[in-house]
């Protein structure tokens, strides 16, 4: 999968050395904006009032 | 190290190499393991998010939605009467208003939350302390019941197991100072909503007293039990006559 991922980025080494680290960055920060806000509600402990 | 006894071939795994049915069964296991592995870092960073960056995002709103306020300074008088008539009491605002600050002088004396309409998550994730819609609001006769976290989401409430009996609960709205003394704690179940009754533990009986409730989880990072402080009304007074006692390193 990453080998693959690898081979397919384009450039020399450095190049597809940047385009790994701006693609990784890329997903953590879709995680923190979207994807974990929309998950964190079904977490077991974050419930803080009676009802 | 001199290693130049056996020279190993440029690149492994070569593509258009064939290979036989195990090479194809080893290719399937190689990306399950990356799989399994990228799961394990996401999960890792679910737990940086939760317990680091939520309490960035939210400790910026919460700062903010108290300077959004833009109330006035209150001023400092030498001996600001503490008066225990009837108090001003607001009407309850719409839905996700800011309409008071927290302030507990046990939590530091930075310690300055805004108190905003509704406890669902678009409040307690994002401005801190939510009050429940229906109950009193501060200075009112009754139960002004209020929830907040304990961990991640700015914390608001991170400290609450440090309050001891007496200690000054102080609310204010734009005009009003409202100060609390806290009389009890406890730990219920999350379904036991009598403790933001009117008269909290007697859900339908007629309150006489001014009260004041916090809730949130219990134990830490759990959703088990809630851990549950009640107050009563102390005294209260206008903003413009000074800055009550309790917030200037007085009991």
């Amino acid at each position: 999968m990453y080998g693959w991922l690898w081979r397919a980025l384009p450039g020399p080494t450095p190049v597809r050395a940047l385009l790994a680290v701006v693609l990784v960055l890329g997903v953590v920060a879709a995680c923190f904006t979207w994807v974990f806000p929309a998950i964190a509600p079904l977490m077991p402990f974050n419930d803080i009032t009676v009802d | 190290m001199t290693r130049i006894e056996t020279t190993q071939p440029a690149r492994r795994g070569q593509p258009g190499r064939p290979r036989g049915a195990g090479a194809v069964g080893w290719a399937v296991f190689g990306v399950l393991g990356e799989v399994l592995m990228t799961l394990g870092v996401l999960i890792g960073l679910f737990v940086v998010w939760q317990l680091w960056w939520t309490d960035v995002a939210a400790g910026q709103e919460q700062a903010q939605a108290v300077a959004d306020l833009r109330w006035e300074e209150p001023v400092t008088a030498p001996a600001p009467v503490e008066r225990t008539d009837e108090p001003p009491v607001l009407e309850e605002p719409e839905e996700l208003t800011t309409f008071a600050t927290l302030q507990v002088p046990r939590w530091g004396e930075d310690y300055v939350q805004p108190i905003t309409q509704g406890v669902g998550q678009d409040v307690l994730d994002h401005l801190g302390v939510g009050h429940y819609p229906g109950t009193a609001m501060p200075g009112g006769v009754g139960n002004h019941a209020v929830a907040a976290h304990r961990v991640t989401y700015g914390k608001p409430f991170n400290r609450v197991a440090e309050l001891e009996l007496g200690d000054p609960l102080v609310v204010r709205t734009e005009g009003t100072w409202y100060v609390y003394r806290v009389t009890s704690t406890e730990i219920v179940l999350p379904h036991q909503v009598e403790v933001i009754a009117p008269v909290p533990g007697e859900p339908g009986a007629a309150p006489v007293d001014r009260r004041m409730t916090l809730t949130t989880c219990h134990p830490m990072f759990s959703a088990e039990e809630r851990f549950i402080v009640h107050a009563e009304l102390d005294h209260w007074m206008p903003v413009a006559d000074g800055t009550p006692a309790a917030l200037d390193g007085g009991a």
